[in-house]
């Protein structure tokens, strides 16, 4: 019996590295002293009822970027072992097969849960106060995509120390992902961990479409509104019609798996090439689903910062939208070399040109708008400054990628990997941290410190080009990306060194802003304005962090950069528009249901990793229970009275 | 009604900026009225995605249809005139919930119900009917989703179909005692306007599968 219990444990945990025993350690003393913490305390109650089941957007969106910032961390750590691994030849520090699941998990991680979640909760923080709405269209909804986000990241993160990592890359191409050639669990982790966040993302897309188009402020025209609600829309858009085809492709790797289909196998008529394109018809867009938010961002803070209306609203509008159109019809130019004939790949390199001009209007549109402003260097304009040649550089590397004879030559190699790192740091990357330090206050009521800060973006910035610029010689060297070792006689030993030297200084960066973080949290004063940067749009124009209720009267806003253009009348003498009275306010009930739904599906995805029906099956019926539930329960809003508002808005009011 | 709401969809988008504007003046009657058309629009979003999803599966299923790997194809498997007869059921089952509709419009909760049952009970024998023609293919003629391309791409593209309608006729169960315990009220209306939806694309997509599928199957 003992011999059994040891021998299945020996196969259900990962052993035999001493660094998985290390992280084992670690988690386990991180969950006792959460548990621990928590019990001494006595907050179990309190995390119940104010976040677990809160419904409330400017919440979510804070659980949504502490859970961003902790996959941050361990898609750096992922980062740094390869690099170190990398750093001199013939190294010894990772196994060829630990190197694969690292640079697995360090993909999937750094795009799906942390880029991700980062982004959504920006726009759930963001998006409704700018718009000048009480909540999001769905809040349960919302907090359901945050939750199976959440665990989903967690059933993906458990292989780390359960059953062990995918490791066929982040993309998970078959043959190589097929029970063929992984037997594993990995890949099935894989498969359920994306699955059930990418049910979630999904679900955000349908919610800030709706959001955003039906729940403005009156007289918010389409074409007033705040760009970053453009970006937004935008890619929320290019997230509902992308997002499918992932859920599919990810269902028919899973039927091959685990029935013996044959849609992608060697085998049985099956057709390898099939996943790919079909995991980039949803991949491509996916980058442009990332990077379009931190375009709005900039805009809004090259706007804010620089002293001047945005130049060229419409030319913007119009660069997201065809951006979001344009990125369904680049796809094959990840794969050139699949040999799909010369009229194709054109076809693909053309379109994949093309997409970079509205990108370059973009730029041109940021740097005319910096162009004779009053512009202040504070955090965020920084890391917009930061970005733009970072970017410009990236998108051109990128147009020298879309030449498909030149491709022939940079597939697959160390160049590759040096362009797509520079428009996902660059752009993605540096886009959310400038919206971090920029809606920080909105969130949490004081700034962060700008001396610490500096130190942060000097050392990013700074550690970025020392880490990836010497990539791109390698890979015209003929460095081949996902590679764990190489001789000495390759002649790559220099570049490498420097460029593990760069990504750890990049990590000395994220220290930097973990530390500014605690920092501020400890001394930085309290912005009693709720405006500290001057700002233009709606979320300025009310307390900082907002009240549950947000507006205790629904704003105006007929023109572009309402809150601007209100404090430039009332600086003109004007008196503010007299306030209609206060009413009671209807507001979404908290729910326990998205949190245990969503545990379910957890539940679930365990199951079918490793084929335990009995786990699997409770935990679908647990799903089919919560949804039953909720359809019948009718009593799902209250109403806040008009003597708690006045109480709240005189609390929060009465200090400025 | 919602075949409508497309077209008018900028007119709406107006009038439910004036409802949220008007949120507090317009008492509690039209806030609801202003969640639920939010709910209706959002389902809309939805079909589209599930639209992608159906799309992806039929260019996978062309892609894949010629590759029968030595087994059974099409031609052999497939057995016309019970698949048009479960055409017609769900056809008839469409129908009947447009019946449903009508008798929630025109304030009749019994006719409601009683046409939901009908269309529950067609889209039930459509399930036994697809679930008998899946047995009747891995039993007497050996063609199981590992058999080949072919048949894993003809299962998954079938049977997503197939679940969405049992999804459906669970839904529409718990929908037909909610409104025996509630009536026809702003919520439940929304709840009925949305399954009809549901059940009108599902009936959709099952032209396309019956065209693609099994008609060009056998020709």
């Amino acid at each position: 019996m003992f011999e059994k219990i040891k021998e299945f444990a020996s196969e259900f945990f990962v052993t035999g590295d001493p660094l998985i025993y290390g992280a084992d350690v670690g988690i386990a003393l991180t969950l006792i002293s959460i548990v621990v913490v928590l019990t001494y305390f006595k907050r179990w109650g309190w995390l119940w009822r104010e976040w677990l089941t809160s419904v409330d957007h400017k919440k979510i969106g804070i659980m949504y970027i502490i859970a961003s910032l902790l996959m941050l961390f361990r898609g750096g750590v992922d980062a740094l072992l390869m690099r170190t691994q990398l750093a001199m030849p013939d190294m010894q520090f990772l196994e060829p097969e630990h190197y694969n699941q690292i640079f697995t998990t360090h993909g999937v991680i750094m795009i799906l849960f942390m880029a991700m979640p980062l982004m959504f909760g920006l726009f759930n923080i963001v998006i409704p106060l700018q718009i000048g709405a009480r909540d999001v269209a769905y809040p349960f909804l919302n907090s359901l995509s945050f939750w199976l986000f959440f665990w989903g990241a967690m059933l993906f993160n458990m292989s780390f120390v359960i059953g062990g990592s995918p490791n066929a890359g982040w993309l998970a191409y078959p043959p190589l992902s097929e029970l063929s050639h992984s037997p594993g669990v990995g890949q099935d982790f894989y498969i359920w961990g994306i699955q059930i966040s990418g049910i979630g993302s999904l679900m955000t897309g349908i919610n800030f479409i709706v959001t955003i188009l039906k729940m403005r402020a009156p007289g918010m025209k389409l074409m007033k509104m705040p760009m970053f609600t453009w970006s937004t829309l935008s890619s929320c858009i290019t997230i509902i019609f992308a997002f499918p085809i992932l859920t599919v492709t990810l269902a028919l790797l899973f039927l091959d798996r685990y029935l013996g289909a044959h849609f992608f196998t060697l085998d049985g008529g099956g057709n390898p090439m099939m996943y790919i394109n079909l995991i980039w018809m949803w991949g491509h867009p996916e980058v442009y689903i990332v990077v379009l938010p931190a375009f709005g961002i900039f805009s809004e803070i090259v706007s804010t910062f620089s002293r001047k209306k945005l130049f060229g609203y419409k030319s913007m509008v119009f660069a997201l939208m065809s951006i979001s159109f344009f990125s369904f019809f680049t796809w094959a130019h990840h794969f050139f070399t699949m040999g799909s004939g010369a009229n194709v790949n054109a076809f693909f390199a053309i379109t994949t040109m093309i997409i970079a001009i509205p990108t370059g209007v973009k730029v041109f549109n940021w740097l005319f708008t910096m162009f004779r402003g009053r512009i202040s260097y504070k955090s965020p304009m920084l890391w917009t400054m930061g970005f733009i040649p970072c970017f410009v550089v990236g998108g051109m590397t990128g147009v020298l990628l879309s030449v498909a004879p030149a491709d022939f030559q940079f597939h697959n190699s160390y160049f590759l990997i040096a362009h797509f790192h520079q428009v996902l740091i660059g752009g993605v990357a540096f886009g959310y941290f400038a919206g971090l330090y920029y809606w920080w206050p909105k969130m949490f009521g004081f700034k962060l410190n700008e001396k610490l800060g500096k130190w942060a973006f000097w050392l990013w910035n700074i550690g970025f080009y020392v880490c990836f610029m010497p990539q791109y010689f390698l890979g015209l060297d003929g460095m081949t990306r996902r590679v764990s070792s190489y001789g000495w006689d390759m002649g790559w030993g220099p570049l490498n060194l420097v460029s593990t030297i760069g990504g750890f200084l990049m990590g000395i960066g994220f220290l930097f802003q973990v530390w500014q973080i605690a920092h501020s949290i400890k001394f930085m004063e309290r912005d009693t304005t709720g405006d500290p940067w001057n700002g233009r749009t709606l979320e300025w124009s009310i307390p900082s962090p907002a009240p549950v209720y947000n507006f205790a009267t629904l704003p105006q806003a007929t023109e572009q950069d309402a809150w601007w253009e209100e404090k430039q009348r009332r600086e003109q003498g004007q008196k503010p528009a007299a306030q209609p009275p206060l009413e009671p306010i209807h507001m979404p009930r908290n729910s326990g249901i998205p949190f245990i739904k969503s545990f379910c599906w957890f539940v679930a995805g365990f199951g079918f990793v490793f084929d335990w029906l009995w786990i699997a099956i409770p935990g679908l019926a647990g799903v089919a229970i919560c949804m039953l539930i909720r359809s019948f329960t009718y009593n799902t809003d209250y109403y806040i009275p008009v003597d708690e508002i006045k109480r709240t808005e005189a609390a929060l009011r009465g200090s400025v | 009604m919602e075949t409508t709401f497309l077209g008018r969809k900028r007119k709406r988008l107006e009038a439910a900026h004036a409802d949220i504007g008007g949120h507090s003046a317009g008492g509690s009657h039209d806030e609801h009225h202003d969640h639920e058309s939010l709910k209706t629009f959002g389902f809309w979003i939805f079909l589209i995605t599930d639209c992608i999803l159906f799309g992806t599966l039929f260019a996978t299923y062309i892609v894949l249809r010629g590759n029968t790997n030595g087994g059974p194809t099409a031609e052999e498997l497939f057995q016309m005139p019970g698949v048009i007869a479960s055409t017609f059921i769900l056809l008839t089952s469409s129908f009947t919930s447009g019946l449903a509709v009508l008798s929630m419009n025109r304030g009749n909760v019994k006719g409601l119900i009683g046409w939901l049952a009908v269309t529950a009970l067609l889209g039930a024998s459509f399930i036994t009917l697809e679930i008998t023609e899946f047995v009747h293919m891995v039993q007497a003629e050996n063609a199981t989703i590992g058999t080949s391309a072919f048949l894993s791409a003809f299962y998954t593209l079938v049977g997503t179909h197939g679940l969405h309608v049992s999804l459906g006729l669970v839904w529409m169960v718990a929908l037909m005692i909610q409104l025996a315990r509630h009536g026809i009220t702003a919520v439940t209306k929304r709840k009925v306007n949305v399954i009809s939806l549901y059940w009108h694309f599902l009936d959709v997509v099952w032209i396309f599968v019956f065209t693609i599928v099994y008609m060009m199957g056998v020709m």
